[in-house]
């Protein structure tokens, strides 16, 4: 029976003339190019500077922040006005204003103060960039000290503080979006047509026909399932495939312990992509239910930062994210090559959702209409 | 005169018609209770989560602790570190081998190695080292988490050192400029204004018109009184209301809930967004003019048209960073016009001049998409 129920579900997502192509396209195309598009990484940032001084100083100090290699140099201007209008138009990131009296303050009175003003809409960006130009301007401050008055240079009593980033030494956005997105596309792919899936056939009338056979609710439920489950695992290597070609990234952890997982996580997230269905009148309402859950659930799963650095009600919260778990055991595996003794924790918790979503799904699936 | 009368009659039975048309609509609508409740919910819950699950602020971040020396300046370094609520001690590891499995785990974001005869060499040879090790597999928070590290250590070191005036020093006074206290939500507000607009717009009548076509209603509409415009015109005006609603509310929660500024001028915002909901709704009657089937409506506006605009429309990742190709195909998504406008009239505080560009390529794809729009309707018709 259940051979048959398989059947006839392939049979209809090959029927259909789009959802094919999504199934294979889409993780494709969003593979291929959304690491380049998805990219918080802060560089070439764009700097302004506003130089009253006009100094052998100011100039050297522009100098060492171009040759810097994180900014780019926009413009040298007279006036804070000026620096404001490029960063208003977008051609600037930050300004650096030197004063008037940059060096006469500096070698006078031992000391002198510069202003970063950093566009900080992003509030991310306007961190990071204003930080590494003061860490520039730190550096230069080295510079002249050791320049000018070698005797006072804590020579001989200095330390060296090097970062050193482990497992992505380039700090390469894209190495770090790549498991998110292909989280994101299972998601998509085995979230969402489930969701739609017996919603279609009750607005079909097809429904009403399966209800008269003596399929039992579990059979049906699984007829449903094991597709999007074959589904995800075509999506999964494709996805694969694709970072492998595309930005030379292989899992550094075991690709069985990703397979696994990921068998787990599709089988709990159709599950509740069932439930919707069930639940749904229309395809309207389900492709809205279950885009207000993908997105919840999306922003509680640690897509851009840390779910640890998180308010506690959102932490809280995020337990109920399945995608939460799925997103931490693919960056580990993926990119750290944590092994599974690691990962019994999200093992079990997406063993627990798949249980929860799917008997819930053959329960609220009901053969006869009140 | 008599010809003016039975005019006068036809336009006010016109009229009539289409108010019930409307009210139909409005009836469809919120009769599906569930999709009603979302679209209002949607916007809160996304503001919610951006303002506060997006955090890029170090706070509590674990590290772990390599101390071969133990004296007294690596002990007051560490106590420096771990006095703020930036980072709290997870674990001492004595040896290094130990560290790259505590970060297999997932806890641990950064570790702190220390050199050997750590104060010794301060004082005297100057080869004191610490090395901040950071999870680069996460770019933004290790560089964050390793720039704090830094600062903290540069000033614990002066203290050690007893340096109590550097000579020769430059400071920076650091100002950040429009949103002084990094707050995500700044930058989302108008990334969730784009997003939940299109949503409604073009999604909600796209599908609503597919549907009426696949069910065989729309033929029935065609043939009574009304004309296909106003038809197509009465399907679009209870979005413009739902989007209107969204609109207020989002604008509520983050002026009052979250200490967002609308910095600029609030009358052109509004006209911003009537113009941007204009080109929407234009966007999902061609859609729906296009497709026969729910199915395809709700793939082609879900995947082809949502997909798009959450990455490239710069709602979530800076345009800037993209390369050219896909900035290039980013000028055709509508969001990444009016979410750049809506920053710069809400967050940055500009007047109209600096949108006038954003406004005319808005307003120009909305005469080209309806005008498309209704052409392809009428051929579809005949």
């Amino acid at each position: 029976m259940l051979k048959y129920l398989i059947e006839k579900e392939f049979k209809q997502i090959f029927r259909n003339p789009i959802l094919p192509r999504v199934i294979i396209v889409l993780p494709f195309v969003v593979l291929a190019l959304f690491p380049l598009a998805a990219n918080f990484e802060i560089k070439n940032l764009k700097v302004s500077i506003v130089d009253n001084s006009h100094t052998g100083m100011s100039d050297e100090l522009i100098q060492k922040v171009a040759a810097s290699g994180y900014f780019n140099l926009t413009n040298v201007s007279y006036s804070y006005k000026d620096g404001l209008k490029s960063v208003e138009q977008g051609k600037a990131d930050l300004i650096l204003e030197i004063p008037s009296g940059f060096e006469k303050d500096l070698l006078r009175e031992g000391s002198t103060k510069v202003m970063i003003s950093a566009n900080a809409v992003n509030g991310v960006k306007g961190g990071i960039s204003s930080a590494y130009l003061a860490n520039i301007l730190m550096d230069y401050n080295n510079d002249i000290r050791m320049e000018l008055m070698p005797e006072s240079n804590t020579a001989g009593k200095s330390l060296t503080i090097t970062p050193l980033f482990l497992f992505n030494p380039q700090l390469k956005y894209s190495i770090f979006m790549i498991p998110a997105l292909l989280v994101m596309m299972l998601t998509m792919v085995c979230g969402f047509l489930p969701a739609l899936n017996i919603v279609l056939e009750k607005e079909k009338g097809t429904i009403e026909q399966l209800n008269v056979t003596p399929v039992n609710k579990f059979i049906f439920i699984l007829s449903k399932l094991i597709p999007y489950w074959i589904i995800g695992f075509v999506v999964l290597t494709i996805c694969f495939g694709v970072a492998w070609l595309f930005y030379g990234l292989l899992p550094a952890g075991s690709i069985l312990t990703i397979y696994l997982f990921v068998s787990v996580f599709v089988l709990a997230f159709s599950g509740f992509g069932l439930v919707i269905s069930n639940y749904a009148t229309s395809l309207q309402q389900a492709m809205f239910m279950m885009f207000f859950f993908v997105i919840t659930f999306i922003f509680l799963s640690g897509l851009y930062t840390p779910v640890s650095n998180m308010p506690g009600w959102a932490k809280a919260i995020s337990v109920i994210s399945p995608l939460k778990y799925l997103m931490q055991v693919m960056r580990l595996v993926y990119l750290k090559g944590s092994g599974f003794g690691e990962l019994i924790t999200p093992f079990l918790y997406l063993c627990g959702f798949a249980v929860f979503f799917n008997s819930w799904a053959i329960m609220s699936y009901r053969k006869k209409n009140k | 005169m008599n010809r003016l009368i039975n005019n006068k009659g036809k336009r006010a039975r016109n009229r009539r018609v289409f108010g019930a048309f409307v009210r139909k609509e409005f009836k469809h609508i919120l009769r599906d209770r569930w999709t009603t409740i979302i679209l209002l919910l949607m916007p809160v819950v996304m503001l919610l989560l951006f303002g506060n699950a997006i955090n890029t602020e170090v706070k509590n971040a674990k590290v772990v602790i390599y101390d071969p020396s133990n004296d007294d300046a690596t002990r007051t370094i560490i106590n420096k570190l771990l006095v703020n609520d930036y980072f709290i001690l997870y674990k001492t590891v004595s040896s290094p081998q130990e560290i790259e499995p505590l970060f297999q785990e997932g806890e641990v974001g950064m570790a702190i190695v220390f050199s050997e005869r750590f104060y010794e060499n301060l004082l005297h040879t100057g080869e004191a080292q610490v090395q901040f090790m950071a999870d680069g597999s996460d770019p933004n928070t290790a560089l964050t988490l390793t720039s704090y590290a830094t600062a903290i250590v540069t000033s614990a070191q002066q203290e050690l050192l007893k340096i109590s005036e550097v000579p020769l020093q430059i400071t920076a006074d650091v100002k950040l400029l429009y949103n002084p206290t990094m707050k995500a939500v700044y930058n989302f507000v108008p990334g969730v204004m784009g997003m939940i607009l299109l949503l409604i717009c073009t999604m909600m009548t796209c599908i609503s018109i597919a549907r009426e076509k696949e069910k065989g209603t729309m033929e029935v509409l065609l043939v009574s009184p009304v004309k296909p415009l106003f038809l197509l015109l009465s399907k679009a005006v209870p979005y413009f209301v739902l989007s209107l609603a969204d609109l207020t509310i989002i604008l509520l929660i983050a002026v009052f809930g979250m200490g967002v500024p609308i910095a600029g001028s609030f009358f052109w915002l509004i006209i911003l967004s009537f113009i941007y909901i204009f080109l929407s709704l234009a966007l999902g009657l061609l859609i729906s003019s296009l497709v026969r089937s729910q199915i395809a409506a709700l793939l082609i506006s879900g995947m082809a048209m949502m997909i798009p605009v959450i990455i490239l429309s710069g709602m979530l990742f800076p345009v800037e960073n993209m390369p050219w190709f896909l900035r290039w195909l980013g000028q055709v998504v509508p969001a990444k016009w009016y979410i750049e406008a809506v920053r710069k009239l809400m967050i940055k505080g500009l007047d109209f001049s600096s949108i006038i560009l954003e406004i005319s390529v808005l307003t120009t794809m909305a005469i080209g998409v309806i005008m498309v729009a209704l052409k392809t309707f009428k051929n579809r018709l005949e």
